[in-house]
């Protein structure tokens, strides 16, 4: 196996000159994200209230946490796990495979659960009497 | 006479074998397949604990009013900020074994060995925090009363903070007024030898009952949310009724049965995926113990390559890239 790593990240935005530099850029970068997400957590009462309207069936705050969440992961599987030097059949493998299933999965517990929602709040079914 | 084929006429080519299409070792392949199944795994968790979610999109708990504790801060309030801690911790031991793993490509054993070490201490950190965090979600902290169709009632009143009105909770403990109460619990010896009963909570619904009557401020607050995401609080009148007509049984803390910060799915969940991350944690931890004791034998000094700390650190970086959204989905969302 060859060490060789490639050294950019965001898109050739920051380049490191050695691995280790690379490594502690990285915690950085993902520091940062997680700052902001605990401070949009806190203070989630007093933000604006574009940050409460619904987008797509969730509100716009909680679309911000998952792209959020998704970039740090996007990055410890790049960075910590070496995807970036992996050949792009192992990229693909791993990654089409885990995004296709989660997605669907997803998509149909969300949307059975809102029927159930619907269900006891329209419906004549109670379950709290 | 020799009947097996030796040569087949495809050597080189692609079919001909001996390709390696995915250009990485055995053994890292097959942690990518674990890796993957148990990223499954725990969506399939995720996605159900969404299910009930929006199952119960109206009265879910929400998650700052729950997790508000700090170790050593009695009696103070910081939503996060302890499990932002144990974010940053887990994270800060992905860097330590990643840097392990580059020393270990670098043949420079002793590094591998400290850096190793580190990512041990942080993982220890990490599950002994969810240990705490655990131990304070099932003691509880204000307590509150369960109604027959199994709805949570918490208690507070209104204080006013520079001319604005909030809602703070009181603790069912500042409430209740000592009466005299006929129960006690039932155990082996004192009545059926082969039925047992658990600790009975420390007071009964009849004691709030007069302690909320003897202090007209009380306020009930249900489990519905508003349009704003705060949990609706009822009139005075309808507080009493709500508690004297369908009050049940006092809750303190939680458990899989009873929880009193709302539906009962958010502690089952809760318990289940914390649980079942703090396990993947708890083993992460024992094999990189593990490796960390063939590092100090120099077993992989022996074998000229450091793949097997690899290994264990793709499997490390999963637990802190599942840490992630749990983070995510019971924290902040």
């Amino acid at each position: 196996m060859a060490h060789e790593h490639k050294l950019e990240i965001l898109r050739g935005l920051v380049k490191f000159k050695s691995n280790i530099q690379k490594i502690w850029g990285v915690l950085i970068l993902l520091s940062i994200i997680t700052t902001v997400e605990v401070v949009l957590g806190i203070y989630k009462h007093v933000l604006p209230d574009f940050f409460s309207s619904h987008l797509v069936g969730m509100k716009v705050l909680n679309w911000i946490f998952i792209i959020l969440t998704i970039v740090k992961a996007y990055y410890i599987t790049w960075d910590f796990m070496h995807m970036r030097d992996e050949v792009s059949n192992l990229k693909k493998m791993v990654v089409w495979t885990a995004v296709f299933l989660i997605c669907y999965l997803v998509f149909i517990l969300l949307q059975e659960g809102s029927y159930i929602f619907n269900v006891y709040h329209d419906g004549y079914i109670k379950h709290d009497f | 006479m020799n009947t097996t084929v030796v040569s087949t006429g495809t050597e080189g080519k692609t079919w001909g074998g001996g390709n390696k299409p995915l250009n990485a070792s055995y053994g890292k392949l097959m942690m990518w397949f674990f890796i993957v199944s148990d990223a499954l795994t725990f969506s399939g968790f995720l996605a159900s604990y969404g299910f009930s979610r929006f199952k119960f999109i109206d009265s879910w708990p929400i998650a700052d009013e729950v997790f508000t504790h700090v170790p050593f801060l009695h009696g103070q309030e910081h939503p996060m900020i302890y499990v932002a801690f144990m974010t940053f911790i887990l994270i800060v031991s992905s860097v330590t074994m990643v840097l392990a793993v580059d020393a270990g490509h670098k043949m420079q054993q002793t590094k591998v060995a400290w850096y190793m070490f580190f990512t041990i201490l942080f993982g220890g950190v990490f599950v002994g925090s969810q240990a705490w965090e655990w131990a304070t979600f099932i003691k509880g902290d204000y307590g509150a009363v369960q109604t027959k169709g199994g709805n949570i009632l918490q208690f507070g009143h209104y204080v006013d903070h520079d001319g604005k009105q909030k809602f703070e909770r009181i603790a069912i403990r500042d409430i209740a007024v000592a009466t005299e109460i006929d129960r006690t619990q039932h155990t082996r010896d004192n009545g059926l030898w082969f039925v047992s009963e658990g600790t009975l909570p420390s007071y009964t619904v009849d004691q709030l009952v007069t302690g909320m009557e003897a202090n007209p401020d009380i306020l009930i607050r249900s489990q519905k949310l508003d349009e704003h995401g705060n949990k609706i609080v009822y009139s005075r009148e309808e507080s009493l009724k709500q508690l004297k007509d369908h009050g049940k049984l006092v809750v303190e803390g939680a458990n899989l049965e009873v929880n009193e910060y709302g539906t009962n799915l958010f502690a089952d969940f809760f318990f289940f995926i914390t649980g079942f991350h703090g396990f993947h944690v708890f083993s992460g931890v024992v094999i990189n113990f593990i490796i960390f004791i063939n590092v100090i034998l120099g077993t992989y000094e022996k074998r000229k390559n450091y793949e097997m700390v690899e290994k264990v650190g793709l499997y490390w970086h999963f637990v802190d890239l599942v840490w992630v959204f749990v983070f995510t989905f019971f924290y902040l969302v």
